[in-house]
């Protein structure tokens, strides 16, 4: 099989097992099963495991897991010894990356960019590594975006953590105690992230501003609800679509503009919520000290970026800091982890996600196709070897490519357009009646009087014809044929002519046209009647 | 009676007739015009049988009884969504007809002829006719009476009009049989050529024309026959190389073909209300051709040689996977929206959905949203086709919109339903000028904020084109027959 190889049980049980241990990282609550997701993958034909207690801090109990058919590890060694593919959520440990070995296959968190250690671990134990947020962004991988979903809950809890620090309501109010301004929230970066901030934060009533270096998510962040800002900056921006969706790095004019505009705002803003992240690199600065010094005493800054350092100046890491200007700045780095359950849920359905593409024949066996843009791009170790980073994604493009403006016509060329199309219509309507006058005289010159009598009526009717039909509305078009059906059956009148000859053959031809004619009039006529009794106004 | 009587009743009939058409430019005008077309029949059927010229009056009203028994029947019985073999297979009947009076006008010059000829009379008469050949041309009646009188250019134009009626007919009968067959599902509806294709279309065109010539030569009513069978052919063939997503251009086409064939009888026949009608029917089903061609971007030409034009290059490669979703979340999403436009082919009409389809609209309505009908010019396998169905199951013709009335208001949807159609609401017509149907103008359903793609299956429909609306992010695909999807979906909207 090209590129591909099928993972083999060799351990007495004819089925592939998942098993997912608990999390030994302090402070993780999420886990990467759930009893729900353990029985799509069973569906798949896999056999899950779990370690005892793994779910409790997202709130699944062993029993919910054991009626879901999912078997119980007592220890994590059991568990790692016994499974073939083993999924968890953060950044395996270097005594987890310990236990693997080969022909395992691990899906977890990996940060392969800076985690050479464990990319050389996989290597040398030969095991398969799939790190979930390697996975490509494009559409037909979102469902299995962990990256994605986890910004999704960031963002939201980011607004909730700004809420539970912020003295105030969000929503404007005027009560019987006095007038409360709504509370204006900023979010920088229209990422997933940010835009689930920005849901949030509009729904509950705040006034929300949105900046981000990517002018096309504009329309995302004004169909949520907020107000995009804007930067007075000319330069072509790099399409966030050529670079997989995500952001890239700015030029330096580009981000004074930026910061000027932040400077500006700072003062008037009750929230901040940051989520700026360029792919494999410390976040960017922002929001600076002198910024934070501008803004009003009790405002909250949620840093959605301190794990890569910050957007903020003054942000520290899992920390919650107050600065001297009583504005209160949030580092947190485990949002996803305090919603737990939440959490879980998405990311155990992004693993099943995982699982059901590497599953194409729904047979329990892992047939790990490294031709499949999506697998081969979230593999980072594969068979000995370190697969990362991946080639460019063959596909390009979330967004559509740009639409090439059309040229705003000024009022003379328009003016001039018309005059155009007007004289290119006089011609050839002068033409076809020139040729068509032509012809007629030319009919004229060789037949005789009798002919052309008839000929005249048949021109005018045609002519009557056109006018009358082009009238005729576009929903009436089945009754206009089944009406014209009825008509045509005008051929009757010949065949009545006919029908009194001498001759027996043409007496019979007649008959039989008369018959069919008759046919025709009567049900051309009542299924048009039918059809148009029909129409109703509402 | 006097022919003068008769020709001033057509006249009569001639302009009601030309009302009739006029009153369907809207549907309250178009139950009053039915009536002048109805008015406008019985006047030139009733003055031709006491016109002069006719004998056998009782036997003619009892045939005319009995094919309106016949046409009761048919037009009462049959259900709306069997509209467009229906008249089809009335087209035909136009088409025979032709043949026949044609056939027979050809067998009484042949008699007159021959009366001429035993009386020892030139014929056709000379430019100068004698007074004695006046007098025997007397003694016919009808039809044979004008042919009688003719001279001998006259009666070769009579032969030409002859033969193109004739040879229209018998065109507009196969063809029409054949559309029948496929449009009723007894002909496979695929495009379908035997061996030479085309070149058999053009040889049997030319072997018609000889023909026609070797009769005008005089060579008798046999080369009549063998030219009829020749057009009985090239119906047969030009209509079973045409795909079945192209049968609305094809219904009109042989309308408007029988209207022609119709008026050169008349010609021949030297009758001018013939003349009229079928002018009047031929360039009404030349407008609808007109009107089918333009709504799918494609010349007549191209339509009527059968099959897709080339593509100049690969398809656009499609990303993204088609997401399907279940009757609750439709409704779910029914529930939530403000404005609903359906967008209903082909497929409606094949499942019968329309009656759930207008339930679900008077239930939604009754919610206070906003639902609306878009229709393609090509949706369904007649021109207007849908508009029929609809109205058919009691849904307010004011609220079913033209493709140009509509395309606009689809960012500012909530929910588009598409109900069975494919290609009229395909992005690729826009996005990929390589696709078979660039250029097309198309629904532009994608646009709305969620799109419910109501589809039996993953297949590609009629046309065989990949339709990358499937898979774009916001359409969700909503398997399975269309009235047990939206009868499913009925239960749970209340």
């Amino acid at each position: 099989m090209p590129g591909g190889a099928v993972n083999r049980n060799e351990k007495g049980s004819d089925k592939v097992k998942i098993g997912t241990p608990k999390e030994v990282i302090e402070g993780e609550a999420r886990v990467a099963m759930t009893p729900d997701s353990a029985l799509q993958l069973q569906k798949l034909g896999y056999e899950c495991l779990i370690e005892t207690g793994a779910g409790l801090a997202a709130g699944f109990t062993d029993a919910a897991y054991k009626e879901a058919g999912v078997t119980i590890k007592k220890t994590a060694n059991a568990l790692w010894k016994d499974a073939d593919i083993i999924a968890k959520v953060r950044i395996p440990t270097d005594e987890e990356m310990g236990r693997l070995t080969k022909n395992k296959t691990l899906i977890s968190f990996f940060n392969p960019g800076g985690n050479e250690a464990g990319l050389e671990a996989a290597k040398a134990k030969g095991a398969n590594v799939i790190a979930m947020e390697m996975v490509p962004r494009i559409s037909r991988a979102q469902k299995m975006d962990a990256l994605s979903s986890m910004a999704n809950i960031a963002g939201y809890r980011a607004v909730i953590e700004a809420g539970n620090n912020y003295g105030r309501f969000f929503t404007g109010q005027i009560t019987a105690a006095g007038k409360v301004p709504p509370a204006r929230v900023l979010v920088v970066g229209a990422g997933v992230a940010g835009l689930a901030a920005i849901g949030a934060a509009v729904s509950l009533g705040a006034v929300v501003y949105a900046f981000d270096v990517r002018p096309e998510v504009a329309e995302q962040v004004e169909s949520m609800g907020a107000e995009f800002v804007y930067l007075d900056f000319e330069e072509e921006q790099q399409d966030g679509a050529a670079t997989g969706g995500y952001a890239s790095v700015s030029s330096p004019e580009f981000r004074e503009a930026q910061l000027a505009k932040f400077r500006e705002l700072a003062p008037e803003m009750d929230i901040v919520i940051t989520t700026a992240l360029i792919p494999n690199r410390e976040a960017p600065k922002l929001w600076l000290e002198d910024m934070v010094k501008a803004m009003k005493r009790g405002s909250v800054i949620v840093d959605l970026a301190a794990e890569k350092g910050g957007n903020v100046e003054g942000t520290v890491a899992d920390e919650k800091v107050v600065t001297d200007n009583g504005v209160t700045i949030i580092g947190y780095t485990d949002f996803p982890s305090r919603m737990a359950a939440q959490a879980s849920s998405l990311y155990a359905t992004n693993i099943r996600h995982m699982m059901t593409d590497l599953t194409p024949e729904k047979d329990g066996q892992v047939n790990h196709n490294m031709d499949d843009d999506v697998i081969r791009g979230a593999t980072v170790a594969f068979d000995g070897e370190i697969t990362f980073p991946p080639p460019p994604p063959k596909v390009a493009a979330i967004a559509a490519r740009p639409q090439e403006k059309v040229k705003e016509l000024t009022p003379e060329e328009k003016r001039a357009a018309e005059v155009a199309a007007f004289k290119a219509q006089t011609k050839q309507q002068v033409t076809l009646l020139a040729v068509g006058a032509a012809l007629v005289l030319t009919v004229g010159l060789v037949a005789p009087a009798s002919f052309m009598q008839h000929f005249i009526v048949f021109l005018l009717s045609v002519f009557v014809g056109f006018q009358v039909i082009w009238g005729v509305s576009h929903s009436l078009h089945t009754p206009l044929m089944a009406v014209t059906n009825a008509i045509s059956s005008i051929i009757i009148l010949g065949a009545l002519m006919q029908i009194g000859s001498s001759s027996v053959l043409i007496t019979i031809l007649a008959a039989l046209a008369v018959f069919m004619a008759g046919i025709n009039i009567f049900g051309g006529f009542l299924v048009t009647r039918r059809m148009l009794a029909m129409f109703q106004k509402s | 009676m006097d022919f003068g009587f008769t020709i001033a009743a057509y006249a009569v009939a001639a302009v009601l007739f030309i009302l009739s058409l006029g009153g369907l430019s809207g549907q309250e005008s178009a139950k009053r015009a039915i009536w002048y077309g109805i008015v406008g029949m019985a006047i030139a059927v009733l003055a031709t049988l006491v016109g002069p010229g006719q004998g056998l009056w009782l036997l003619s009203l009892v045939l005319i009884g009995a094919g309106g028994l016949v046409g009761y029947q048919l037009a009462t019985r049959v259900q709306m969504t069997q509209m467009p073999e229906l008249v089809a297979i009335m087209h035909s009947l136009v088409g025979l007809a032709a043949v026949f009076v044609g056939l027979n006008a050809d067998l009484e010059m042949g008699r007159v002829a021959a009366a001429f000829g035993e009386a020892g009379l030139a014929f056709p008469r000379l430019e100068e006719a004698s007074l004695e050949a006046m007098a025997f041309a007397k003694q016919f009646t009808g039809f044979a009476a004008i042919v009688a009188k003719k001279t001998a250019v006259e009666i070769n134009i009579l032969k030409v009009e002859l033969m193109l009626g004739i040879w229209i007919g018998a065109v507009t009968f196969t063809g029409s049989v054949i559309a029948y067959g496929k449009l009723a599902g007894k002909v496979d509806s695929a495009a379908k050529k035997l061996p030479g294709g085309h070149m058999l279309n053009a040889g049997a065109a030319v072997l018609s024309l000889v023909f026609a010539a070797m009769y005008l030569g005089g060579a008798g009513m046999w080369t009549l026959i063998v030219l009829t069978l020749l057009a009985f052919f090239i119906g047969y063939h030009l209509i079973m190389g045409i795909g079945g997503a192209d049968m609305p251009v094809v219904v009109s086409m042989l309308n408007s073909y029988s209207g022609w064939a119709a008026a050169a009888i008349g010609f021949s026949l030297g009758n001018d209300l013939l003349i009229v009608v079928g002018a009047l029917v031929g360039s009404s089903g030349a407008i609808l051709s007109y009107i089918m061609c333009k709504a799918m971007n494609r010349h007549f030409v191209s339509v009527i040689l059968g099959g897709f034009g080339g593509t100049s290059g690969p398809a656009m490669e499609v990303e993204g996977e088609q997401v399907a979703i279940e009757a609750d979340g439709v409704a779910s999403a029914l529930d939530e929206a403000d404005s609903v436009i359906i967008v209903p082919g082909y497929g409606m009409a094949v499942a019968q959905a329309q009656q759930s389809v207008s339930e679900l609209t008077k239930r939604l309505r009754a919610k206070g949203k906003n639902v609306r009908f878009a229709i393609h010019p090509v949706a369904g396998r007649l021109p207007g086709h849908m508009n029929v169905l609809l109205a058919e199951a009691k849904v307010p013709y004011d609220i079913v919109l033209e493709m140009d009335e509509i395309n606009e208001d689809f960012p500012s949807t909530d929910v588009a339903i598409v109900i069975g159609s494919n290609d009229i609401v395909n992005p690729a017509a826009q996005d990929d000028p390589n696709s078979p149907i660039a250029g097309m103008p198309v629904l532009e359903v994608w646009k709305a904020k969620q799109v419910f793609v109501s589809k039996r299956g993953q297949g590609t429909g009629y046309s065989g084109i990949e339709n990358p609306l499937f898979f774009k992010e916001n359409t969700r695909m909503f398997y399975g027959d269309a009235k047990a999807s939206l009868d499913k979906l009925l239960s749970l909207i209340e």
